[in-house]
């Protein structure tokens, strides 16, 4: 008896009433995030009151989509099943123009575990680019710019 | 605030009847009810002197399970710092009155709940570690710590941080070779029993920076302490450890909320804890510190003003955590070589006190008075400080 394997799959986010806007914008390949207009500090991951001044004026504001790379792991061993042909990526953090740091992942770029510095510098400038993890939900991801 | 200190003691320790790769299908509950029946009977106490129960999420169960009612229960649950901040809790409660003889227990089938099902992956995929971090395979504590480390290499240099790790990895090695109860010595640990630099250097990756040999253990483990009052510690079989200080704190949850990838929380819970024991840094005799990862060990200390950021790898250097150096730390073998889990905090304070009684055969460090324990939880998330001590 053979069994068929599920195909691998990378998680995928449920978007909330706090974030639905967000996703949805992504679903456009465009990245939006809350910024508080009292304190007027950009901050990340969405969510209605700002987690700085608690103030409940905030809104959405559109990101250029650049920034600089935070830091970063290039990971080997495969955290879950979605990843298993597919390592190793890189997890990164990336501070955005916009003033707020975000998770995401590195792309288009080599991770050579011998030598990571020759390709990914922490402190690089890098740009969104979009994975497209359903036909409902696109992930930003960056590159080097 | 009032000073609370020495208005409880911790009357014993103990670790479940067996742990490391078991395989045996023991439950989370038994690993917690042995080390618990272990640790009341190195008190000289009985189940039913038992009114406090501490532990990290299931009270209800723990306590159901081994038939105790509680009168005061607290499920605190920030990551492997939990059991040093319930000692902090069950300090402040024995000090209120709310309960005498507190039970803080811990169990965690870690290693065979990976074979026997149950392992999850990532939060649930509407919350903002599900939406925002598990997508881009921000999965497990190796990556998000390995990441936090990466950064340390920016601003203070890959090859000073690189050093720091392996004098943490190699000397947590030596002492858990002298620890007969430590994983490294059952041959499926996959680490050796002499660790060298290469042996270090040479171990595969798991993350980068991480090798394998910066990353703790992941095993079948239980401990419990039992905390009491003043009065009922001095009649009991072993000499009381007094909480001298405590200290807790959380700055954020998720990896990528982290104020700084490159300061901990123990910046906050470490100064309060020693001011509250009125001693400083120059005054311990010996260090129990949580390595979830060599990273989080150098971190810890700088954190704790040991020494200034960016300066662990001078103050680590040459070996003076290892036997016989000047500063003695994670004499267990700690969550690199001896156990770990998944929550470990609960062992620095089991071998800080088996130390503190000079009950440590081999690994003893000499002239064992003051010591403290540090645990970290969560995703460099969560701090707790406690401050031990003899008479
Ligand atoms: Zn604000």
């Amino acid at each position: 008896m053979t069994q068929q394997q599920r195909p691998a799959v990378k998680p995928v986010p449920i978007p909330t009433p706090e974030t639905d806007f967000y996703w949805e914008k992504c679903q456009q390949h465009e990245l939006w995030v809350r910024k508080c207009n009292d304190c007027n500090q950009a901050y990340f991951y969405p969510r209605d009151i700002c987690p700085d001044c608690f103030s409940r004026n905030t809104a959405w504001v559109q990101c250029s989509g650049k920034g600089t790379l935070h830091t970063f792991g290039i990971v080997v061993r495969p955290p879950h099943r979605g990843w298993a042909e597919d390592v190793p990526f890189v997890v990164a953090m990336v501070d955005l123009e916009e003033g707020c740091r975000m998770p995401t992942n590195l792309v288009e770029v080599e991770a050579d575990l011998n030598n990571p510095g020759e390709h990914i510098r922490v402190g690089m400038l890098v740009e969104v680019v979009w994975e497209d993890r359903t036909d409902k939900v696109s992930l930003p991801m960056f590159k080097p710019a | 605030m009032p000073n609370i200190s020495r208005a409880a003691a911790i009357v014993g320790v103990a670790e479940a009847d067996e742990m490391g790769y078991l395989e045996n299908r023991k439950s989370d509950l038994q690993l917690s009810t042995e080390a618990s029946y272990n640790a009341l009977e190195d008190a000289g106490l009985k189940k039913s002197d038992v009114d406090g129960i501490f532990a990290a999420g299931n009270t209800l169960g723990l306590a159901e399970h081994m038939g105790i009612h509680p009168k005061f229960t607290d499920s605190t649950s920030v990551g492997g710092s939990s059991f040093v901040i319930h000692a902090g809790h069950a300090f402040a409660a024995i000090a209120a009155g709310y309960c005498e003889v507190a039970l803080v227990t811990h169990g965690v089938a870690g290693h065979s709940r990976r074979f026997f099902g149950g392992a999850g992956e990532g939060g649930a995929p509407d919350s903002p570690g599900g939406q925002f971090e598990t997508p881009y395979g921000f999965i497990g504590a190796p990556i998000n710590y390995a990441m936090a480390c990466a950064r340390y290499m920016h601003e203070f240099g890959e090859e000073r941080t690189r050093e720091a790790m392996s004098e943490v990895t190699v000397s947590t090695r030596k002492w858990a070779a002298l620890n007969p109860r430590a994983l490294i010595h059952d041959p499926k640990a996959e680490i050796p029993l002499t660790m060298s630099f290469d042996d270090y250097h040479n171990s595969r990756w798991v993350c980068w920076p991480f090798h394998l040999l910066d990353c703790c253990l992941v095993t079948d483990a239980g401990g419990a302490y039992i905390i009491t009052t003043p009065e009922r510690a001095r009649d009991l079989k072993k000499p009381p450890v007094w909480i001298l200080g405590a200290g807790e704190g959380h700055d954020h949850g998720m990896i990528s909320q982290m104020p700084s990838l490159t300061s901990l929380i123990a910046r906050e819970t470490g100064p309060k804890a020693f001011q509250m024991a009125g001693v400083t840094h120059h005054d311990f005799d010996l260090a129990m510190i949580y390595d979830s990862f060599t990273y989080t060990v150098m971190l810890t200390i700088e954190s704790l003003g040991f020494c200034g950021r960016g300066e662990a790898d001078d103050f680590l250097r040459g070996q003076r955590t290892a036997p016989g150096g000047d500063f003695p730390m994670n004499t267990s073998g700690g969550g690199l070589s001896y156990t770990h889990p998944g929550a470990y905090g609960i062992f620095l304070i089991i071998e800080a006190v088996r130390q503190l009684r000079d009950e440590c055969g081999e690994r003893q460090v000499p002239d064992c008075k003051l010591t403290f324990c540090h645990g970290t939880g969560g995703s460099l998330s969560s701090g707790g400080t406690a401050v031990l001590a003899l008479d």
